[in-house]
């Protein structure tokens, strides 16, 4: 009965991500996560080892009552870094559950307390090594995220193999602890992991947080796994592996994105080697400066608009004043559509996210590859808060560090806007040669007040 | 003893490894646009591992191993019920944007 009711809940699991295919299913299949996370849970309340209903009960009611607000309250631009916490608190979860399972094998029917079945101490030892990796590495993309700690990359001598030698350091612990099942060596590979998951994501800068957070997304999956191994659990090793793979898939999309591989991101350092390849001097070149007028006119007078926005337009909560604009433009008979480039932002679809926020319908935003072909037909491309992900360096300049990374095609298109705080380069710390175009308009100031100042333009 | 626990470890793997190809093919027929959303449902089911914290608070007075099945419990809460209600408001603006528009239009 227990196993049939836990199969079913894995397969409203697998429902819940096949609904999200479109944003119409994926309602319904939030649904089926919900109903059939409920049956999992009252599932476990009906086995016959657990009594103590109360404490079960306010336990979850406390957690539950600080996820709900926390959920209810945060701000859309801040999704990056809930979810990197939340994934911190799978990972700690994990290592908990695992704590416990090493502390009273009996309730898990795993053995006796000193001797433990070996291969659960395995599964054990490596749920809790890649749980305490999530946890602190999430911890510290929350930070980055957040702008707690600065999210320029950190790198230093040796740090590979430091990494290394702390991994095969966590080896010979796993070995040591299925040898003689010391408490003491439990709780070492907890701290050793709990150092390395820092060490990995300590490196890695923000522009590349998308990989990071997919990745830890992943690991929270395989920590989930492992538990389930350890408790030969089939409802957590199929939802484990479901998120495993989804992670790991969006990572893989998340880094093509950028034209790197998972490796070379994992292994970090992109915003601290660029100093040599971005010193070419434009400080010569001129710069073509607009205000809210000029853009408005230019776009007022043009057939079709395509919106690229990115990190920038999030940072300065502009996705309000931007749909206003947009919709102003389509009053006047202008085609708008936005362009969402895979990397733009802090997380997956975080773009999709705040745009949908701002009541922008779904069909008007494209991803790259639907809209690319349509840059040379569009008169006026309006880039706000994006840069590196239209830079056409990336496929002339064999040197640049984004050499290789599919852009979008803005400067195809008749004249470009560019919203920008500044002349400052992007998180890639390569100067964008568009600036200096003369089809190109550079319009500096806020993301959200120059989208205002149009808007204000627009209807005088 | 030994030949049983090994097979529950075989069936372990197998499914292990079905499910890994499931979650492949789902994963990839997700819209890029709902990646999002993505994240937020699988780190809320990723909290089944409640399951476990559950087992270990069970039984009734009170050892370590129940204060750690409690703290996961109370972890993995906060992780269901935010990561489920932020999906919930992340589609339900997908949602209303198209109805919206159509109304309006």
């Amino acid at each position: 009965m227990v196993a049939i009711l836990y199969l079913i809940s894995a397969l409203l699991f697998i429902f819940a991500l096949r609904g999200l295919s479109h944003p119409e299913s994926s309602r319904m299949g939030n649904i089926f996560g919900v109903i059939g996370m409920i049956i999992a849970v009252f599932t476990t309340l009906m086995f016959k080892s657990v009594l103590s209903y109360y404490e079960i009960g306010a336990a979850i009611l406390i957690g539950g009552a600080i996820g709900s607000f926390i959920a209810l309250r945060i701000e859309m631009t801040a999704l990056p870094q809930l979810v990197a916490a939340f994934h911190s608190l799978v990972g700690l979860a994990a290592v908990f559950v695992a704590a416990a399972a090493f502390y009273d094998p009996v309730a898990f029917s795993i053995g006796k307390v000193g001797s433990i079945k070996t291969a659960s101490l395995v599964e054990m030892s490596i749920g809790t090594f890649i749980g305490a990796i999530t946890f602190s590495g999430s911890v510290l993309a929350f930070g980055k995220l957040q702008g707690t700690i600065s999210g320029k990359p950190i790198v230093f001598k040796f740090q590979h193999l430091i990494n290394a030698v702390i991994f095969l350091l966590i080896i010979f612990l796993i070995i040591l602890f299925v040898i003689n099942q010391s408490p003491t060596i439990f709780w070492t590979i907890v701290i050793v992991s709990i150092l390395l998951g820092f060490l990995v994501v300590i490196p890695i800068g923000g522009a590349d947080m998308p990989v990071v957070v997919s990745m830890l997304n992943s690991y929270s999956g395989w920590a989930a796994c492992g538990i389930g191994f350890t408790l030969s659990n089939n409802l957590l090793i199929i939802t484990g592996a479901l998120v495993g793979a989804s992670g790991a898939i969006l990572s893989y999309i998340m880094s093509k994105g950028m034209n790197r591989s998972i490796i070379n991101v994992v292994l970090g350092g992109f915003g601290g080697e660029q100093d040599t390849s971005a010193s070419k001097d434009n400080s010569d070149k001129i710069v073509k400066q607009g205000n809210a007028e000029d853009a408005a006119y230019i776009m007022k007078n043009a057939d079709s608009v395509i919106i690229v926005p990115g990190y920038g337009m999030a940072v300065a909560q502009a996705q309000h004043a931007l749909r206003e604009m947009g919709d102003i433009l389509k009053k006047e008979g202008i085609e708008v559509r936005y362009a969402i480039h895979p990397v733009a932002g802090r997380m997956p679809g975080h773009m999709n996210v705040l745009l949908a926020e701002a009541n922008v319908p779904y069909e008007e935003v494209l991803e790259l590859d639907e809209i690319n072909h349509d840059f040379p037909m569009t008169e006026v491309s309006f880039v706000i808060g994006a840069n590196d992900v239209t830079n056409p360096a990336a496929k002339t300049d064999e040197s640049s560090p984004i050499f290789g990374m599919p852009i979008l095609d803005v400067e195809k298109s008749q004249s470009v806007l560019f919203v920008k705080r500044s002349m400052a380069t992007g998180y890639s710390g390569v100067d964008n040669e568009l600036f200096y175009r003369d089809n190109t308009t550079m319009l500096f100031g806020d993301a959200k007040k120059m989208c205002e100042d149009i808007v204000k333009s627009l209807s005088a | 003893m030994e030949a049983h626990s090994s097979e529950v470890f075989v069936i372990g793997l197998t499914v292990f490894f079905l499910a890994c190809i499931i979650g492949y093919y789902v994963v990839w027929s997700v819209t890029p646009a709902l990646h999002s959303p993505l994240m937020g449902v699988t780190n809320a089911i990723s909290s089944v591992i409640i399951v476990g914290a559950i087992l270990a608070a069970g039984p009734q007075g009170f050892d370590t191993s129940k204060i750690f099945g409690l703290i996961g419990v109370v972890l993995a809460s906060v992780n269901i019920f935010g990561g489920f209600l932020v999906t919930y408001r992340m589609l339900s603006m997908f949602k209303k944007k198209t109805k919206k528009t159509k109304e309006k239009e």
